[in-house]
C-alpha cells in the first residue's frame, strides 16, 4: 500500500495481549436465562419502552422507540416473554440504574418478519430512519447513533470516509475477528455509508499487528470491485482514536474541541458499525447482537456472539474465568473500567470483557509526587501538558485547567501509563472535567434565578411606578375639588359655619372624613375611566359621539361621569 | 467492589527506576574521576550519602511522611552525588555533611520536598558553601593526585594537615587568575602548553572526567530519560559566547573546547540543567533554559569571582523557569497554527 501515511505526537506501546483470545473463531453465545435490555444504550435521548410486563415479544420486535433525532430504537433480542420494564444496573462507571426491558427467552429464537430495504426505492433520510429504526449505533465506543453521522456538513466537501478497525486497545480482537470472518458484509455495509456521504476517498486503516484482518479486508474489497483503501498503519495506542486515525491517514487534526469531524470533510464509522448497518439493509436485522471479546484471566478466552442484555457474568463464565477473578473490566485496559456490579448487562458498545486479577493487573504502587519528568507530555496525542493540569486540578483551580485545554483530554490513559510517580492523571482530569460541568449548570442556574429575581424587581418598580402616578392624579383632583369646595363655602353665609362647629365639632369632623373619603373614591373613578378615549383622532371623537347619539336614543343612556357621585353623595346623608 | 480507575495496564516505571538510572549515568564520570584525579571521591560520595539518607529521614519523620515510600526514591542519593562531584575532592568531611544537610534540609524539604523544591538542591548546597567557605572550596588538587588513599582520607577526616600542595585551583580557576596576574602580558596558548595543570585540552585529568560525564548523558538522552535540548543549548550557549569571544582575542579567551571540557559544563549539561522538577519542562521552554545558563555560566565563570559559574548560573535560571514554561506552552493537537 502505497498511502502516505502521518504521525501523530505521543502515544504508548503497551503489551497489546491480543493474541490471548483472537485464536479461534467467533463463537455463538447460547441463549441466556435472562435478557436485561437497557432502552438508554446510545448518546442522546431514552428511547421510549413499547412494551409491558407480561408482552410477548419475537426476535427483532422493536420494544424501544428512538426518542428524537439523536437516539435510535432498541428491539428484543430473542422471542420471549416481557417479564417486566423496570430500573436495573447499567453497564457504567456510576453503578447507577436505568430503564431496562427484562425479557425471559422462550427458547425458540424466533424471528419477527423481517426482510432487505429496498434501497433503490429509498432517499438518503428514508435510510437515515431505516437504521434508526434498526437501532444502529457507534460500536467503536460511544454508541453515537449512526443515522446522525450520514450528512455531510453543510458547505464542507465530504473528503474522506474513514472505516476505524484500528482497534488499538490491548486484549480486545471483536473487530480482528469480525474482519477476518464477516469482511464481505463490512465492505457492503461500507458502500452503503459511501453511497450516504460521497466522499472522495474510502480508507478503512487497521493496526499492522492484524495481518489476517487485512488480508481478508483486502481480498473482500477486491472480490466486491470496490475502490475503497485498506490501510495497515503502525501499531501504536491510540491510534484508534478517532481523531488520531484521521491524523495518520489523511494529515488532517481535528481539534479537541470540535464536535464534527464532518466539519473537516472526513467522517469515521467503527467496523463493527459498518457490518451491523449492512445486517440492516441488506437483511432487516436490528442491532440485537454483537462480537464480545472475553479474555484476561480466563482459561479459553476468545470471542462470542452475544445478544444485547446477557448478563456480564453469565456471558464471561464461557471463556471459564479462573478463581482468583475479582471483577470485570468492560472495554480495553487503558480506557474501560471495572464494572461496579457484575450482573450488568452487555449494551450495544461492550467491546470486551476482561476478567481482572491482581496477578494480571498488579495493584498500582502509592502515588508519588509529580517530578515534572514531562513523561505525560511526551506520551499525550493531544500534546497537552497532563502535569500542569494535575497540578491544577489538583489545586481545584479549575480556569487554569480549562486555559491549559483540559477539554481537549480523550482521557486515552497514555499519561497515566507513563508516569513514573503512579499518579492517576487521568482521574484527576474526569474530576476536573465534571466539577467545570457543575459549576457551570450551577453558575446558569444562579444566573437564571437573578434574571428571574431582576425581572420582579423591575415588574415591581413598575408597579410602583404606576400606583404612584395614579395617586398623583388623585391629589391633584382632591386639590381641586377642594378649591371648589372653598369657593363654594365662602358663598355661603358666613355665620352658618361657626355655628354648626360649635354646636357638634364631633359631628363636623366627621362630615369632614365623609367628604374626603367621597373626594377620594371620586378621584379613584375618574382616574380608572378608559385611558384609551384620551387621545382620539378628531374621526373617532366623531364615531364616539354618533354612537353616544344612537345609545340615547335607545334608551340605554350611561350615566353621565359626574351623575354617580351627586348619588353617592346624597346616601349618607 | 473494588474501585480502580483506567488505565489498568502501566508501564514498569518509578521515580526510583529514574533516579537509579541518573546514578548509573554518572559512573562513568565517577570512575574516571576515582582514576585520574584520586579515589577520595569515592569517600566523599559515601560521605555525602549517607549525610542525605539521614537528612531526608529526618525531615520525613518531621514532615509526617511514610520513611520507606520516600527514602526508596533515590532522589536524595542523586542530590548527595551531584554535590559530591561538584565539592573539592579533597574538602574537609564537615564541609560536604554542611552542603548536603543545606541541599536536603532547606532546599529540598523546606520547600516542600520532593517535586515541589524551585531550586536545584545541589547547586543550592554549592553556592551556600562556596559563598560560606570561599577558600576551602577552591583548594583543588593542584595536579594529578597521586597520594595514597589513607592519606586522602585522613585530609578529608581532618586528621592530617592540609599541605600547600594539596590546595591549587581548578584549571579554570588558575587560568584566570594567571590571565590577572599577567596583565595582558599572558597569553593563552602560552598557559596551555603548561600540560600539568590542563592537560591535552582542558585540565590535566578533569577534561576526561567531563568525558565521562558525557557519555553517561548519551545514555540518558538515549534512554529518553532526559531530551536534547537543554543539554544541545546548554553547550550551544557556552560555544556561542566562548567561540565568539576566542576569534575576538584567542590570547585572552579560551577556546570553546577549553571551556566545555573545564569545570562543571558537561555535568551541568547532561546532570544539572536537565532536573525536571527545578528546570523548564516545555520544549521552547528547556532551550531558553539550557542556552541563558550557557551564556550566564560563561560570564560568571570567565568575568565573575567564582571559579566556575555553573552553579549561579543554574540557580538564576531557576528562579525564571516558572515564567519561561508559561510563555513557551506548545500548541496543542488541531491548534496549531491557530490562536489557541
Amino acid at each position: 500500500m502505497l498511502a502516505k501515511l502521518f504521525k501523530f505526537y505521543g502515544g504508548v506501546k503497551p503489551p497489546s495481549n491480543k493474541t490471548l483470545s483472537n485464536q479461534q473463531p467467533i463463537r455463538p453465545a447460547p441463549l441466556p436465562s435472562r435478557l436485561v435490555v437497557p432502552l438508554h444504550q446510545s448518546i442522546g435521548g431514552t428511547p421510549r419502552p413499547l412494551v409491558q410486563a407480561g408482552d410477548p415479544v419475537l426476535k427483532g420486535q422493536k420494544i424501544g422507540e428512538a426518542d428524537g433525532w439523536i437516539s435510535a430504537a432498541v428491539h428484543a433480542p430473542t422471542s420471549g416473554t416481557v417479564v417486566e420494564v423496570a430500573m436495573h444496573v447499567r453497564p457504567h462507571v456510576s453503578g447507577l440504574e436505568s430503564l431496562c426491558v427484562v425479557i425471559e427467552p422462550d427458547g425458540k429464537d424466533e424471528w419477527i418478519a423481517h426482510g432487505p430495504a429496498d434501497r433503490a426505492a429509498m432517499s438518503p433520510a428514508d435510510i437515515c430512519q431505516f437504521l434508526q429504526e434498526h437501532g444502529i449505533v457507534g460500536l467503536g465506543g460511544a454508541g453515537f447513533p449512526t443515522h446522525g453521522k450520514l450528512k455531510a456538513t453543510p458547505g464542507v466537501p465530504m473528503a474522506e470516509l474513514i472505516i476505524n478497525a484500528a482497534e488499538c486497545e490491548p486484549y480486545i480482537t471483536c473487530d480482528d475477528l469480525l474482519m477476518r470472518e464477516r469482511a464481505d458484509d463490512i465492505v457492503r455495509g461500507t458502500a452503503v455509508f459511501r453511497d450516504m456521504l460521497q466522499p472522495t476517498r474510502v480508507i478503512i486503516g487497521i493496526e499492522d499487528n492484524k495481518p489476517e484482518a487485512i488480508a481478508a479486508m483486502q481480498k473482500a474489497v477486491e472480490a466486491q470491485g470496490e475502490a475503497f483503501a485498506v490501510v495497515p498503519v503502525p501499531t501504536l495506542y491510540p491510534a484508534g482514536g478517532a481523531k488520531q486515525l484521521i491524523r495518520v491517514l489523511t494529515g488532517k487534526e481535528v481539534p479537541g474541541a470540535m464536535r464534527s469531524t464532518a466539519d473537516m470533510g472526513v467522517q469515521v464509522f467503527n467496523v463493527g458499525t459498518a457490518y451491523a448497518a449492512w445486517r440492516a439493509i441488506g437483511h432487516g436485522e436490528p442491532l440485537i447482537s454483537r462480537i464480545v471479546t472475553l479474555t484476561g484471566n480466563v482459561r479459553s478466552a476468545g470471542n462470542v456472539e452475544a445478544l444485547i442484555g446477557t448478563p456480564m457474568d453469565e456471558l464471561l463464565k464461557l471463556a471459564e474465568p479462573n478463581p482468583d477473578t475479582d471483577g470485570i473490566i468492560m472495554g480495553g485496559p487503558m480506557m474501560g473500567f471495572l464494572v461496579p456490579n457484575e450482573h450488568a448487562p452487555i449494551v450495544k458498545t461492550s467491546n470486551c470483557l476482561i476478567a481482572h486479577s491482581e496477578r494480571l493487573f498488579p495493584p498500582k504502587a502509592p502515588e508519588m509526587p509529580c517530578i515534572r519528568c514531562g513523561a505525560c507530555a511526551r506520551a499525550c496525542p493531544h500534546e497537552l501538558q497532563p502535569f500542569e493540569l494535575y497540578w491544577h486540578a489538583r489545586a481545584k483551580d479549575f480556569g487554569k485547567t480549562q486555559q491549559y485545554h483540559i477539554f481537549d483530554c480523550i482521557e486515552c490513559g497514555c499519561c497515566s501509563f507513563v508516569c513514573p510517580s503512579r499518579i492517576p492523571l487521568v482521574q484527576y482530569f474526569r474530576f476536573a472535567k465534571s466539577e467545570i460541568w457543575a459549576r457551570e449548570k450551577e453558575k446558569k442556574a444562579a444566573d437564571e434565578a437573578k434574571q428571574r429575581f431582576e425581572f420582579k424587581q423591575f415588574r415591581e418598580e413598575r408597579e410602583k411606578a404606576e400606583k404612584a402616578e395614579k395617586l398623583a392624579k388623585a391629589a391633584a383632583a382632591q386639590a381641586a375639588k377642594k378649591a371648589a369646595e372653598a369657593a363654594a363655602a365662602s358663598d355661603a353665609p358666613a355665620t352658618e359655619q361657626p355655628a354648626e362647629a360649635a354646636a357638634d365639632p364631633a359631628e363636623a369632623a366627621k362630615k369632614a372624613a365623609i367628604a374626603a373619603a367621597m373626594a377620594r373614591a371620586k378621584a379613584q373613578r375618574e382616574a380608572a375611566q378608559p385611558k384609551n378615549t384620551d387621545e382620539l383622532t378628531p374621526e373617532q371623537a366623531k364615531a364616539m359621539a354618533e354612537i353616544e347619539a344612537r345609545r340615547q336614543q335607545a334608551g340605554i343612556v350611561p350615566e353621565p361621569a359626574d351623575a354617580l357621585p351627586a348619588t353617592t353623595e346624597a346616601k349618607p346623608e | 467492589m473494588m474501585f480502580a480507575p483506567a488505565p489498568y495496564l502501566l508501564k514498569d516505571a518509578s521515580v526510583s527506576r529514574v533516579m537509579t538510572m541518573v546514578c548509573l549515568a554518572l559512573i562513568p564520570g565517577i570512575t574516571a574521576y576515582a582514576w585520574l584525579v584520586g579515589p577520595a571521591i569515592l569517600v566523599q560520595l559515601v560521605i555525602a550519602s549517607v549525610t542525605a539518607i539521614a537528612a531526608e529521614a529526618a525531615m520525613l519523620k518531621l514532615r509526617g511522611k511514610p520513611l520507606a515510600m520516600f527514602l526508596s526514591d533515590g532522589s536524595a542519593i542523586v542530590t548527595a552525588w551531584l554535590i559530591a562531584l561538584t565539592f573539592p575532592p579533597l574538602a574537609p568531611w564537615w564541609l560536604v555533611v554542611t552542603g548536603t544537610l543545606f541541599a536536603i534540609v532547606i532546599a529540598k524539604h523546606l520547600y516542600g520536598g520532593l517535586g515541589q523544591n524551585p531550586f536545584n538542591p545541589a547547586m543550592v548546597a554549592f553556592a551556600a558553601c562556596i559563598v560560606s567557605f570561599p577558600a576551602l572550596m577552591s583548594q583543588w588538587p593542584s595536579v594529578g593526585l597521586q597520594m595514597p588513599l589513607l592519606d586522602q582520607l585522613n585530609v578529608i577526616l581532618g586528621l592530617a594537615p592540609r599541605v600547600d600542595a594539596l590546595s591549587g585551583a581548578t584549571p579554570l580557576d588558575a587560568m584566570k587568575t594567571a590571565l590577572k596576574l599577567g596583565e595582558g602580558q599572558v597569553d593563552i596558548a602560552h598557559l596551555l602548553a603548561n600540560q600539568d595543570i590542563y592537560g591535552n585540552f582542558a585540565g590535566r585529568g578533569w577534561e576526561w572526567v567531563a568525558v565521562g560525564y558525557l557519555l553517561g548523558g548519551l545514555w540518558l538522552w538515549q534512554r529518553k530519560l532526559i531530551t536534547w535540548h537543554a543539554p544541545l543549548a546548554f553547550i550551544g550557549g557556552m560555544v556561542l559566547i566562548s567561540g565568539v569571544l576566542w576569534l575576538y582575542q584567542p590570547a585572552s579567551f579560551a577556546s570553546p573546547l577549553f571551556h566545555l571540557l573545564s569545570g562543571g559544563t558537561l555535568l551541568g549539561a547532561f546532570f544539572i540543567i536537565t532536573d525536571p522538577v527545578s528546570g523548564c519542562t516545555t520544549p521552547r521552554g528547556k532551550l531558553i533554559f539550557g542556552f541563558c545558563a550557557g551564556l550566564l555560566a560563561y560570564i560568571i565563570r570567565v568575568f565573575g569571582g567564582f571559579p566556575d559559574g555553573v552553579a549561579f548560573a543554574v540557580l538564576l535560571m531557576n528562579l525564571s523557569a516558572p515564567l519561561i514554561d508559561q510563555l513557551t506552552q506548545p500548541r496543542i493537537f488541531g491548534m496549531k497554527g491557530k490562536q489557541s
